[in-house]
């Protein structure tokens, strides 16, 4: 009776631990979020001496005109690196899906990007983009042309951080695409050969379709991700010059820490995180789709057989 | 895999390879070169890619640490030191709390099914969409007033386990499944309790769940920026939140912050020079495998 009960409670003391501290540390906070966004609050107050302004914080946000301009800029940025980095990463590994000496080397390098912090990230770009001193402008008036104000220009900062992100996320890319096209059924492959398709065809209509499941979640995966890219931008350049490059994380942390309005931060938080569990369902019910008709394919072929 | 069967390739893929390669590591590189040299070396107008390298950039940043006394150094800046330590303690403790924590938890969601593995991967999915700065707000307001651990090491360790976790749990249980039912069968016949079969049999079979999971979580904890700067105070900052600290100085010091960034940046590429493997493991669990 009682080792029944002990295995009994087993998956409970098991699970136990892990339930606590994200409850504690990661539930509660987020429905916390969600009430201090009803609150005029400062940093200096507790939360019970915030004053209860209900939706006030939503409204205000969405009549000022830099937070729109904020959330614009975070969708043009979004939108761009992954375009970018989906076009360089899948191409890559295209072209490098070869058989070749050192090609785990070369995935090793590629990784680098990835795992080095986001602070000194931008830290290597922010000096790479120096004025004076940094590589590119020295290129620059090496070949006789006039230096870029990499960091203090608008349009240009914009650019700059999106180079930056660019170079640090097509790895994650490449290596997913690189992953899914290395296990694509051979069998397929060499029908497509025997068929006469050239390279290109056999790119266009048969490999890609078939990485398309993965192709799909890889790039949700990076869409999320690049909503939250805060660090590196907050290195090079701060939000700056005005708003050009000041994304929704960014200016969450600078409403936070600078300008000491919890609530507002709150509500941005909010808004920020409601965008994300849409694209996060979106993921998910896409996945579901793609596993059951790859189950009713299944079927169909059992019963021809 | 098993006869090196290389295909050759024309001059011009090769090329196309080297200039990648400069690509992925020229970022690096030029922090690296410019941590090897004098401030002067540095500010000055005919930067040439040839000159001496010195350590004294790393001696000035790590002179709180270190055996001997440098010379031709008047004044120790204890930061980095300390921010050194506080770093190498925040990220091991949450690397090993999540994974003993996220081990427990994956295998008895794997073993014991009381939950669907759709509600897990669902749970796991949103909880990786949460992004830091959301938590920013919620947790300097629950740890300084609630829970009174605000500055505290502690309290940064917690939050880091809490937003590692979810990953953790994830990426072990797709390891879990794959260990072979019969074998903590027969353990249990054979009279091993619930415990010893976890830590005798299953721990040692999921060895390289282990090594991929800890490698992110210990990355995660280690570079992170935002929440430890909102939850440290002087003795508890990280390396990171003093890098942005000493960038937003008038003056900025370029072959120090290069060097302490260079210092902050070998952990991960050791990682990723020894498990690259692993972690290739690790990236691709969630999506290509579904």
């Amino acid at each position: 009776m009682k080792t029944t009960l002990a295995n009994r409670l087993t998956p409970y003391m098991f699970l136990a631990p892990a339930a606590a501290v994200l409850i504690v540390a990661l539930l509660y906070p987020l429905g916390y979020v969600v009430y201090a966004s009803f609150l005029d609050w400062n940093p200096s107050q507790r939360i019970g001496q915030a004053e209860f302004i209900g939706l006030r914080n939503y409204y205000n946000l969405f009549s000022d005109e830099s937070f729109r301009e904020s959330f614009f800029v975070t969708i043009k940025f979004s939108t761009i690196v992954v375009t970018l980095e989906m076009l360089f990463g899948v191409g890559l590994a295209f072209l490098l899906d070869r058989n070749i000496r050192g090609m785990s080397v070369l995935r090793t390098l590629f990784i680098l990007p990835m795992m080095i912090s986001p602070i000194v990230v931008g830290l290597m770009w922010r000096y790479m983009y120096h004025p004076t001193v940094g590589i590119f402008n020295r290129t620059l008036k090496a070949i006789g042309l006039d230096p870029i104000p990499w960091l203090s220009d608008g349009t240009w900062a914009f650019t700059s951080i999106i180079i930056a992100d660019v170079w640090q996320w097509v790895p994650f890319i490449f290596i997913l695409s690189l992953a899914a096209l290395q296990t694509l059924p051979q069998s397929v492959m060499e029908a497509a050969r025997i068929d006469g398709a050239s390279g290109w065809q056999s790119i266009l209509y048969v490999k890609l379709p078939l990485m398309m499941p993965v192709l799909v979640i890889t790039f949700l995966l990076r869409l999320i991700d690049s909503f939250k890219v805060l660090e590196v931008i907050l290195v090079l350049t701060n939000g700056g010059p005005g708003l050009s490059t000041e994304v929704l994380a960014l200016r969450i942390s600078r409403t936070a820490t600078e300008f000491r309005e919890l609530g507002v931060a709150a509500a941005m938080s909010n808004i920020l995180l409601f965008m994300l569990l849409l694209l996060t369902l979106a993921m998910f019910f896409y996945n579901k789709l793609t596993a059951i008709r790859a189950f009713r394919l299944k079927n169909i072929a059992v019963e021809e057989v | 895999m098993s006869k090196p069967n290389y295909e050759r390739q024309n001059p011009a893929f090769y090329a196309l390879l080297v200039a990648l390669i400069l690509m992925a590591i020229g970022p690096i590189v030029v922090m690296l070169s410019t941590s090897l040299r004098l401030n002067v070396d540095i500010m000055s107008d005919t930067s040439s890619l040839f000159f001496l390298p010195t350590i004294r950039n790393y001696e000035a940043v790590l002179c709180d640490v270190l055996w001997y006394k440098p010379d031709g150094l008047d004044y120790c800046d204890p930061t980095f030191g300390r921010a050194l330590v506080s770093s190498l303690i925040v990220a091991t403790v949450s690397t090993v709390l999540t994974l003993v924590i996220g081990c427990m938890a994956a295998y008895a969601i794997v073993r014991f099914r009381f939950m669907g593995r759709d509600t897990v991967s669902l749970f796991t999915l949103l909880m990786r969409m949460v992004p830091p700065a959301v938590l920013l707000v919620p947790i300097f307001g629950i740890w300084t007033f609630q829970f009174h651990i605000d500055g505290t090491r502690m309290g940064i360790i917690l939050i880091y386990v809490a937003m590692n976790l979810p990953f953790v749990i994830w990426i072990l249980q797709s390891f879990i499944v794959q260990v072979p039912i019969q074998l903590e069968e027969s353990a249990r016949i054979d009279g091993a309790g619930p415990f010893q079969v976890f830590f005798l049999i299953v721990l040692p079979i999921i060895k390289p769940g282990l090594a991929a999971a800890s490698i992110f979580t210990f990355r995660i904890a280690w570079n992170e920026f935002l929440l430890a700067n909102a939850l440290s105070n002087r003795n508890s900052r990280t390396v990171p939140v003093t890098i942005v600290n000493s960038l937003t100085q008038y003056d900025v010091d370029w072959g120090k912050i290069m060097a302490t960034g260079m210092l902050l940046a070998i952990p991960p590429i050791i990682f990723t020079f020894v498990a690259s493997r692993q972690i290739i493991t690790g990236m691709t669990a969630g999506a290509v495998k579904g």
